[in-house]
């Protein structure tokens, strides 16, 4: 089975920084679209190297707290930091974001995405650190097809590897085993629970239990974009997962 | 790392999508041959009205063709949410922008420099002589419309009715590069041609003004 370890010492590649820990901060943080408030007054901290679910029914407003943590949405109100971070790592502290798509162009080979997105990112030597994570994810054999020929397990992969190019001490994941079968769903757990050893904090969106969700360290559940559960305000694991599925 | 090795990393990719599907170009050069041969045998000008209009149709055609060109610009970014992610790997999003235009321009230049020897026989004007200043207005007029174009392009793609929105905003926009490059086009071609130089001179102002524009307020362009 491929294993992913996205920001491990065991790389053939020289890293091109140390890992600094780093956690996650919200303070206060309103997000609207039009009249719509998708996020409510959200204060969050999640510690560097947790490993933390996100649940809550459909348009909780669990994806726009994930995309405010990537940065990709702006926070109308309020203020989100990454402590820890260090300025001179290799993605200036920029998490790694897989979402429902692949976030990688389908008229371009799984190594072209990978080489792509290394260079935006100023990793060094950027076609062997995608070598090594096609390894990783298990697709070097299809290295040069185009990703639009890839099945829906495949692309999953190649989003990962995509995340994880500039090892990223922050993963942030929107319902990652979406797509996947069981073997597939396996081992994204395995592979996860390695990176989120080797000191990237994972912060994700689940519904319902899984093989997945048993790496949480902590839990926080979601409702009409605000803050209603947390099992570090002694809430269970289980009841938070549980109501995120129904 | 640095606006101008990320604009070129993403140019490269640019490039390397339309050079591998070719969807760009060949609507482009398609619909500017159209318009030029569906022109020239349904008016069949003479000599004088060849140089008066044909240049003016020239550049309708190219406006038309460029909106064409730039509606997918920023759209086939969508299906994948490839923009999102472009977001994150760039410090400054003004690199997407940038080699965006860049691809924009040298997609339409080349399109262009594809069909002025068709426009110069299908309507009897010889271009060779002022071949060079009518090359600068080529390259003017297209990185004006790029310009407009690709910020444009940004703001209809996450817009309901993108279709509709991106013709209706950029022809306005663009009148007036349309109507200086088409002026300094006919009098280049006239029998004794004239170089324009206030003209030319306006159409680098344009596009420096809107280039700046889009350099201070791009980001917004690109948010959700």
């Amino acid at each position: 089975m491929p294993r992913i370890t996205g920001v491990t010492r065991k790389n053939p590649v020289p890293p091109t920084s140390t890992l600094s820990p780093t956690g996650l901060l919200f303070e206060n943080v309103d997000k609207r679209f039009g009249g719509l408030f998708a996020l409510r007054r959200v204060s969050l901290e999640i510690a560097p190297g947790e490993c933390v679910v996100l649940a809550g029914r459909n348009g909780s407003g669990k994806t726009t707290l994930l995309r405010v943590a990537a940065r990709i949405v702006r926070p109308t109100v309020g203020k989100l930091s990454f402590p820890g971070a260090s300025s001179e790592s290799a993605g200036n502290g920029r998490p790694g974001y897989v979402a429902h798509t692949t976030m990688v162009y389908d008229e371009l080979s799984a190594e072209e995405n990978l080489i792509l997105f290394a260079k935006l990112q100023g990793v060094s030597q950027p076609a062997a650190r995608a070598e090594e994570l096609l390894r990783e994810v298990g697709l070097y054999e299809r290295r040069n097809s185009l990703v639009r020929t890839f099945s829906r397990g495949m692309r999953q992969r190649i989003a990962i590897a995509r995340a994880l190019v500039h090892r990223p001490s922050v993963l942030l994941f929107d319902e990652p085993a979406t797509g996947l079968d069981p073997l597939g769903i396996s081992w994204l757990a395995k592979s996860l629970g390695e990176v989120n050893r080797s000191g990237c904090t994972v912060v994700m969106s689940l519904h319902g239990e899984s093989e997945i969700s048993a790496l949480a360290t902590r839990a926080v559940q979601l409702d009409a974009g605000s803050i209603v559960a947390d099992t570090k305000s002694g809430a269970s694991l289980h009841s938070i997962l549980t109501f995120g599925g129904s | 790392m640095s606006l101008l090795s990320n604009t070129a990393t993403l140019l490269g990719k640019e490039l390397r999508t339309e050079f591998r599907s070719r969807e760009l170009l060949t609507t482009t050069v398609v619909f500017i041959l159209v318009v030029l041969i569906l022109f020239s045998f349904a008016i069949s000008p003479t000599a004088e009205e060849s140089r008066e209009f044909g240049p003016g149709l020239l550049w309708l055609a190219i406006l038309f063709a460029a909106s064409l060109m730039l509606q997918p610009c920023f759209l086939r970014e969508q299906s994948n949410d490839t923009l999102s992610s472009l977001r994150l790997a760039v410090d400054d999003p003004f690199a997407i922008f940038l080699a965006k235009l860049v691809a924009n321009t040298l997609f339409l230049l080349l399109t262009e420099i594809l069909m002025l020897p068709l426009f110069a026989v299908f309507y009897n004007i010889p271009i060779l002589p002022q071949l060079r200043y009518l090359l600068l207005v080529l390259l003017l007029g297209s990185l004006g419309i790029s310009i407009a174009g690709t910020a444009l392009s940004a703001i209809s793609a996450q817009a309901r009715m993108r279709e509709l929105l991106l013709p209706l905003l950029l022809l306005p926009l663009l009148t007036p590069i349309l109507v200086v490059s088409a002026t300094v086009s006919v009098s280049l071609l006239e029998r004794e041609p004239v170089v324009l130089w206030k003209g030319i001179g306006f159409l680098a102002i344009f596009d420096l003004v809107f280039l700046t524009a889009l350099w201070l307020f791009g980001e917004y362009l690109l948010e959700e």
